[in-house]
């Protein structure tokens, strides 16, 4: 599903979170929203969703005009940073939620419901883990069950808040790897928010660089590494010997002027 | 052996308070706990058991006894199923969403805490008594408010109504909205994501707020002694009937009443120690206030 965004403006009281923001993602991408905390990243994404509301701007799903749409109605898959499993119910009842609260009318049979949900458990390989509770589970386990919820209502467009950011750095890598080859095995669109540079550039198709609710470039990671369209970009990706910048320790502003102006857009 | 007891000896830890300290500490709790709370309660079970076990049944037999047991289960029931309600969803608002006021309407559902039942009491008299305008209409229209069973309603709600809600708050503002978000995004639609999502998360919360308002709402005795009249038979709850045979000097009579009152505060609090040692997890994040 192709998904454009014209326009998106947010703001909560007099600092603006979105600022017109224009955005075209192609059907079948793997998109990352890389961006310091305050980017504005997250409100993009949860914009999408339906979950934040908007002050003005238009979201359309390939043909569809999902600006007016509600959360149920625009049927995003959406993963969120600290999985929001349901506490309460076995990983099967929390993959197939989605297809049981249908409306009876499109409601699959009760045998269809448990066969998808374990094929869907079989496709993030937890196979045999249907009855544990997500409590029962790891970390990396818990995400990949959130996923396969999300999956389960076949999504128009799957996106991830920070999917890694809870885990653990050995497993981050191990789900990255994962992550990438579900996407080619499965094709959705997916749109996914990072602040760890190094996972943007090495997973995602193209990397769109947020700064202040504005978007500074999108590229592919390539393009974003060698040929960096702002300052701002070029420091945000910028390796040095000690290591890497990240959104906890963004690079810190060179000059006064500009030192000034990322104050002003920061608010 | 003898080493790590001469150790123990020598070396105190810095913290710990000299043994007699801590010993008379205990003590002074045990034996206050004693006297204000363990006596008393034999005191009541002992007197009522006075007249004997015949006795006993014969005073909780009686028609107006009855009829007080009959409408102080009634008027809890009511009262704890409205404030149920009214807790879930002033829970629900104050945890759940961002408006201008939030934290003056979490000091409202807190007064009644502070406010003496009786004067709660008095003002549901002064609103629907017969000599103000409301009250004198409802007499016209032959609806019986004050010394009836409304009154005695109006007068628990109020002053049970936090129970549930101050449950409710911290535990609902702990789990936050996500769950509940991620159900929307599934296709559920509000009342599906309250059933499926929401009630079961908070179920034990909930439970223990209803036990500590329905506690409350059968003992209450300041607030519904003023709008019930005390009518035998007729607008007299279990507290207030124990009032009125003690004052006619039927000792194993108001004893076996109280008795029946204190067996329900025992039950409750054996449900609660339960619940707080079956589910203390999720109960936890109710002590942290």
């Amino acid at each position: 599903m192709q998904i454009s965004i014209r326009q998106l403006s947010k703001s909560y009281g007099s600092v603006a979170a979105l600022n017109a923001i224009d955005l075209d993602i192609a059907s079948g991408e793997l998109l990352a929203l890389l961006g310091p905390s305050g980017s504005g990243k997250t409100t993009l994404l949860r914009a999408i969703a339906g979950l934040e509301p908007i002050d003005g701007g238009r979201i359309r799903f390939g043909d569809i005009d999902a600006t007016e749409l509600s959360v149920q109605e625009r049927r995003v898959g959406f993963v969120f940073q600290h999985y929001a499993l349901f506490k309460h119910m076995s990983v099967l009842d929390n993959i197939t939620f989605g297809l049981r609260v249908r409306k009876r009318k499109y409601r699959p049979a009760r045998e269809e419901i448990r066969r998808r949900g374990e094929e869907l458990l079989k496709l993030v390989q937890l196979g045999g883990l249907e009855a544990r509770y997500p409590n029962q589970l790891s970390g990396g386990q818990r995400q990949r069950v959130a996923l396969a919820r999300a999956l389960a209502i076949e999504p128009r467009v799957l996106l991830l808040d920070e999917p890694f950011g809870a885990l653990d750095a050995k497993v981050r890598k191990e789900l990255r790897v994962w992550l990438r080859q579900l996407h080619d095995e499965t094709g959705y669109t997916t749109v996914f928010v990072t602040h760890d540079q190094e996972e943007a550039l090495e997973l995602a198709d193209r990397v769109v660089v947020m700064n202040a609710g504005s978007i500074e470039q999108v590229d592919t990671p390539e393009a974003i590494l060698r040929r960096p369209a702002t300052r701002f970009v070029a420091e945000f990706v910028e390796r040095d010997a000690a290591g890497q910048y990240t959104a906890a320790h963004p690079p810190p502003p060179r000059t006064v002027h500009e030192r000034v102006a990322r104050a002003v857009r920061v608010g | 052996m003898s080493a790590v007891a001469v150790g123990h000896r020598r070396f105190r830890s810095a913290t710990a308070e000299p043994r007699a300290v801590r010993w008379l500490l205990i003590g002074f709790t045990c034996a206050f706990l004693v006297v204000f709370l363990l006596l008393p309660l034999v005191v009541v079970f002992v007197q009522a058991f006075a007249g004997g076990i015949k006795a006993y049944f014969a005073a909780l037999a009686d028609p107006d006894s009855l009829s007080a047991i009959w409408l102080t289960l009634k008027t809890a029931a009511i009262a704890v199923l409205l404030n149920t309600l009214f807790g879930v969803a002033a829970a629900w608002a104050v945890a759940k969403f961002e408006f201008r006021g939030k934290d003056f309407l979490v000091t409202l559902i807190d007064l009644p805490f502070s406010v003496s039942p009786v004067i709660s009491g008095m003002v549901f008299i002064l609103i629907f008594g017969a000599q103000t305008w409301l009250g004198g209409w409802l007499i016209d229209h032959d609806i019986r408010i004050i010394f009836a069973q409304t009154g005695l309603v109006l007068a628990t709600v109020f002053v049970t109504f936090p129970f549930v809600a101050r449950e409710l708050i911290p535990l609902m503002q702990a789990q936050g909205s996500d769950e509940e978000y991620a159900a929307l995004s599934l296709g559920a639609g509000g009342w599906q994501t309250f059933w499926h999502v929401t009630l079961p998360n908070i179920r034990w919360g909930l439970l223990y707020g209803i036990l500590l308002c329905n506690a409350r709402a059968m003992g209450e005795f300041g607030a519904v002694s003023v709008v019930s009249g005390k009518i035998r038979g007729a607008s007299n709850t279990m507290p207030l009937h124990v009032e009125v045979l003690y004052q006619d000097n039927k000792m194993v009579a108001a004893f076996a009443v109280a008795s029946l009152l204190a067996l329900l505060a025992l039950i409750t609090l054996g449900v609660k120690t339960f619940l707080e040692w079956r589910h203390g997890d999720e109960l936890a994040a109710l002590r942290g206030r």
